[in-house]
C-alpha cells in the first residue's frame, strides 16, 4: 500500500443554476491576459450540448485520454515513439476554431461616431489580430440551448440513445437540460502529464494538484491533445501551455479555490482523500463496466488503523489524515456512493466527482391542471426526463447501474424529508424507499444536511498544506516570509 | 598566412568570424537558459492555424534535421564518408538523397513563409527575429542547393577540404589554405552558416537545444514532492 493524499472535489449538479459566477471568478484572477483570453479553466456547459471546445467529449475527433490495447493502456493521441516523428505537427491538436476567437469591442467608436440617424455601435474586434470579426462562437455559445438542433443534437453523449429517446430531447415540453460546470479533474492517471516530452507537467506528491512548470514547458503542445477533458490550454502568445492550478496559492493559505468560493449555487465541495498509488495502473486498465467501482476502491478509509499507519509511514502529515476523516468528498463518493467521476472511460481517473442531476418532475397538462405523471410523489427514476443512458454515458462509462443507484438514493432522501417536514407521505413508505435505495435514516439525514444546509466550512474542508516544511528545508521561514511575494522573478513574456 | 585577399577579408570571414560566432552562441545560449528559461519554447503556432501548418513544418524539419546531421557526420568521420563515396553508385545515392532533403527544407521553408505572410493570426505572432532568420535560412539553403548543383560531389570535397579547415579551427590552429580557392558560392554558404550560428541564441531556434530526450525513458507519470517530504520518504 502506497498511501498518498489528494485534494478532491464534488460538484452537485442539482444545485447548479448556470450563473457562470465560477467562470468569471477564475477568469478575473488567472486568465485575463494576452494569449489566455480564450481559456476558461472553469467553464459551465449546458447538457445536452456541444460544450467547450466544441464536442470535446468525442475522442474519435480529439483523441484524448487513454485507450486499452493489447492488455495495457496507451495514450490515444500519440505514442511515445510517434512523438519523435509527429512533434513538428501534432495530428490530434485542436485549433482555435474548435474553441473560439476571443474578441473585444471597439468602444471608442461609441464616442467618435459622426452624428447620424443611427445609434453608434461598438463593433467586435479580434483579440488576436485586432481586425473586425463576426463573432461566431464563444465559450458558452450553446448556453441553455437544450433541445437545439444545432447544439444539443450534436452532443456526443447522444450516440447510443434510441431514436425515441433522442426525439424526446427535442420535443416541446419534453426537452430538458442541466448544467455541467467543469474544471481540471486533477486526475490520478493524468494523460497530459504522461504526454509531456519535457516532463514539465507533474502531479504534486502531497496534494495531487496537477501543474505545468512554466519554465520547463517548451511548447511542444502534446498535453493539449492528450487531455480528454480539454483542460490544458495553449497560450498562443507566450508559447507555453497552461491549466487550472486549483488555486493552489489560495489552498496553501487555507482558502477555497476561487470558483468554489464564489459558487452561488453552493454546489461545490472540496476535501482530501487518501488513496493507494500502487494500484493506479491496475485500476486504469479495468474493463469499462468495472471502472467506477475500481476507481472508488482506490480511495482508502481514513479511519482504518492500517491505512493511517501506512499513510504516516509514507510521510502523509497527521493533520492531513485528520482532515481526510472529515472530508465531505469521502462521504459523497465512498460512503454514500452518490457522486460519480465524469467520463471514467477516458481512464485518467478524475478526482472531481459529480452528483448526477434528478430531472424535473415529469408532468402533463390535462385541461387546465398540470398533473404529475407518476403515482409516486417524485417521478420514477427509470422514466426520468433526462434519459438514463445519457447520464450513464456521462458518469458511468455507458453503464446505468451506478447512476441509477445514485439517483434512487437521492429520490429516497427527498421522499423521506418530505415525510418529515410536510408529512403528506407516509413515513413507512419513505422508509421502505430508503431501504430499497440502500440508505438508512441517519444517512438520509446526513445527505440532506450536507446537500441543503451546508455551511462554508462544511463544504470546504481544506487540510493544512504544510508549505512551511518545504521552506524550512531551504531557509529560515521568517526570512523567507519577508522576501517573497506574488509576481515573477522572470517576466512571463514570449521569447523572440 | 594567406594575404592575397584585400583587407585580410578571408582571415576575417573564415578565422575571426567563426570564433566570434561560436563565443556568442555559447555565451548567449547559456545565459539565456539560466536567466530567461521562460523564453525557451518552440513557440508553436499550430493552435492558430492547423492546415497549412503541416505542409511547412514537417518537410522543413525532416529536411533540416537530415541536412544538419549529414554535415555533422561529415565533420566527425570524414574518412568513412570518403570510403563510402569510393564507389560511384554509393556517391550518387548519397548526393541525391542529400539534395532531396535540401529541397524538402526549401519547400517547407517556403510554405512556412507563405503561411506567416498570408494568415493574419500567424502574422501577429511573427517577430522581427523570425523574419531575419527566414532571410538567413533562404540564403543558406539556396546557396547550399546551388553548390550541390554547380559544384558537384560536395559530399566528397566537403570531407576532403572543408572538414580539415573546420578541424583546424576546432584545434585552434586555423588554416584557411584549404578553402581560399573555393568558389564564391561555397564561401557564401560557409559565411552564412557562421552568421546563423551567431544569431541562433537570439531567436526561437533555441528550441532545438532543449529537445527532450529523457521522455522515451522516463516513467509515464511525473510526481514532484516538496523537499522535506522527500527526505522523510527516503528514510
Ligand atoms: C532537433 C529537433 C527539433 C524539434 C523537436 C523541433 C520542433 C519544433 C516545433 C515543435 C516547432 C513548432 C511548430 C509549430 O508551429 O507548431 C518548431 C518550429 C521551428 N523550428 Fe524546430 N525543431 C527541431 C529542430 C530544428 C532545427 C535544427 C531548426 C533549424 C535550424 C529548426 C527550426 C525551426 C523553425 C524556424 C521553426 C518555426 C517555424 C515557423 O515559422 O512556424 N528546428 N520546431
Ligand atoms: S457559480 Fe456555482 S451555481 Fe453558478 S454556474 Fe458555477 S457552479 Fe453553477
Amino acid at each position: 500500500m502506497n498511501v498518498r493524499s489528494q485534494i478532491s472535489m464534488v460538484f452537485h449538479l442539482d444545485k447548479c443554476i448556470g450563473c457562470h459566477t465560477c467562470s468569471i471568478a477564475c477568469k478575473n484572477i488567472w486568465t485575463d491576459r494576452k494569449g489566455a483570453e480564450y481559456m476558461w479553466w472553469n467553464n459551465v456547459e449546458t447538457k445536452p450540448g456541444t460544450g467547450f471546445p466544441t464536442q470535446w467529449e468525442d475522442q474519435e475527433k480529439y483523441r484524448g485520454g487513454w485507450e486499452k490495447k493489447n492488455g495495457s493502456i496507451n495514450l490515444k493521441s500519440i505514442s511515445k515513439t510517434r512523438t519523435i516523428t509527429d512533434i513538428f505537427h501534432n495530428p490530434s491538436m485542436p485549433s482555435m476554431d474548435d474553441y473560439y476567437e476571443p474578441w473585444t469591442y471597439k468602444y471608442d467608436e461609441l464616442f467618435n461616431a459622426p452624428e447620424g440617424s443611427d445609434q453608434p455601435t461598438a463593433r467586435p474586434i479580434s483579440l488576436v489580430t485586432g481586425e473586425y470579426i463576426n463573432v461566431e462562437a464563444g465559450p458558452n455559445w450553446d448556453d441553455d440551448l437544450g433541445g437545439s438542433r444545432v447544439y444539443a443534437e450534436n452532443d456526443p453523449n447522444l450516440k447510443n440513445l434510441s431514436e425515441e429517446q433522442q426525439q424526446q430531447l427535442f420535443a416541446i415540453e419534453r426537452l430538458v437540460m442541466f448544467y455541467f460546470p467543469r474544471i481540471c479533474n486533477h486526475c490520478l492517471n493524468p494523460s497530459c502529464v504522461a504526454s509531456c516530452p519535457s516532463g514539465a507537467l507533474y502531479k504534486r506528491g502531497e496534494d495531487g494538484i496537477v501543474l505545468i512548470d512554466q519554465k520547463r514547458c517548451r511548447g511542444w503542445r502534446q498535453c493539449i491533445a492528450a487531455c480528454p477533458y480539454k483542460k490544458t490550454f495553449y497560450n498562443w502568445s507566450t508559447g507555453k501551455s497552461e491549466k487550472c492550478i486549483l488555486c493552489f496559492p489560495r489552498l496553501e493559505t487555507g482558502q477555497a479555490p476561487a470558483c468554489f468560493h464564489s459558487c452561488v449555487g453552493r454546489i461545490r465541495y472540496l476535501g482530501v482523500l487518501l488513496y493507494d498509488a500502487d494500484r493506479i495502473e491496475e485500476v486504469a486498465n479495468k474493463p469499462n463496466d468495472e471502472l467506477v467501482d475500481a476507481h472508488r476502491s482506490l480511495i482508502l478509509n481514513p479511519n482504518d488503523p492500517a491505512v493511517i499507519s501506512a499513510a504516516l509511514q509514507n510521510g502523509v502529515h497527521e493533520s492531513v489524515i485528520e482532515f481526510a476523516q472529515k472530508s465531505p468528498v469521502y462521504k459523497f463518493v465512498k460512503e454514500w456512493k452518490i457522486a460519480l467521476p465524469p467520463h471514467i472511460e477516458f481512464r485518467t481517473l478524475p478526482m472531481l466527482y459529480y452528483v448526477p442531476p434528478m430531472s424535473p418532475v415529469m408532468a402533463q397538462q390535462n385541461d387546465d391542471t398540470v398533473q404529475s405523471v407518476s403515482d409516486s410523489f417524485f417521478h420514477d427514476i427509470e422514466q426520468s426526463r433526462v434519459p438514463l443512458q445519457f447520464l450513464a454515458n456521462l458518469f458511468g462509462a455507458g453503464h446505468q447501474g451506478k447512476v441509477v443507484y445514485a439517483l434512487k438514493k437521492q429520490k429516497a432522501v427527498r421522499t423521506y424529508r418530505r415525510a418529515v417536514t410536510v408529512g403528506d407521505i407516509e413515513m413507512s413508505v419513505a422508509e421502505k424507499m430508503l431501504n430499497e435505495a440502500d440508505c438508512t435514516t441517519q444517512e438520509a439525514e446526513a445527505i440532506y444536511q450536507l446537500t441543503s444546509l451546508c455551511t462554508f466550512d462544511d463544504r470546504f474542508v481544506i487540510p493544512p498544506m504544510h508549505r512551511e516544511e518545504a521552506i524550512e528545508m531551504m531557509k529560515d521561514p521568517h526570512e523567507h516570509r519577508s522576501e517573497v511575494g506574488f509576481g515573477f522573478v522572470e517576466k512571463p513574456e514570449r521569447g523572440l | 598566412m594567406n594575404t592575397n585577399s584585400p583587407f585580410f577579408l578571408d582571415e576575417i570571414l573564415f578565422v575571426v568570424l567563426p570564433y566570434i560566432a561560436l563565443v556568442i552562441f555559447l555565451l548567449v545560449s547559456i545565459r539565456r537558459y539560466l536567466t530567461q528559461s521562460f523564453t525557451f519554447s518552440s513557440l508553436s503556432s499550430q493552435f492558430l492555424e492547423n492546415q497549412q501548418h503541416f505542409w511547412g513544418l514537417v518537410p522543413f524539419h525532416y529536411g533540416i534535421i537530415a541536412i544538419v546531421t549529414g554535415h555533422l557526420i561529415g565533420f566527425l568521420i570524414p574518412r568513412e564518408v570518403l570510403w563510402w563515396n569510393s564507389y560511384p553508385l554509393r556517391l550518387y545515392v548519397l548526393e541525391i538523397s542529400a539534395f532531396i532533403f535540401g529541397v524538402l527544407t526549401l519547400v517547407g521553408l517556403t510554405s512556412i513563409i507563405i503561411r506567416r505572410l498570408t494568415t493574419p493570426k500567424i502574422k501577429m505572432v511573427s517577430s522581427t527575429a523570425d523574419w531575419i532568420l527566414f532571410g538567413i535560412f533562404i540564403v543558406q539553403i539556396v546557396s547550399g542547393l546551388s553548390v550541390a548543383v554547380f559544384h558537384s560531389w560536395g559530399s566528397s570535397w566537403f570531407a576532403s577540404s572543408a572538414v580539415p579547415y573546420l578541424w583546424s579551427l576546432a584545434t585552434l590552429s586555423p588554416d584557411i589554405s584549404y578553402i581560399t580557392a573555393m568558389p564564391w558560392m561555397v564561401k557564401l554558404h560557409i559565411v552564412c552558416a557562421y552568421v546563423m550560428i551567431a544569431f541562433f541564441p537570439f531567436t526561437r531556434l533555441v528550441h532545438a537545444l532543449v529537445v527532450p530526450n529523457p521522455y522515451l525513458w522516463r516513467k509515464t507519470q511525473v510526481v514532484r514532492w516538496y523537499g522535506a517530504w522527500k527526505l522523510k520518504r527516503a528514510s
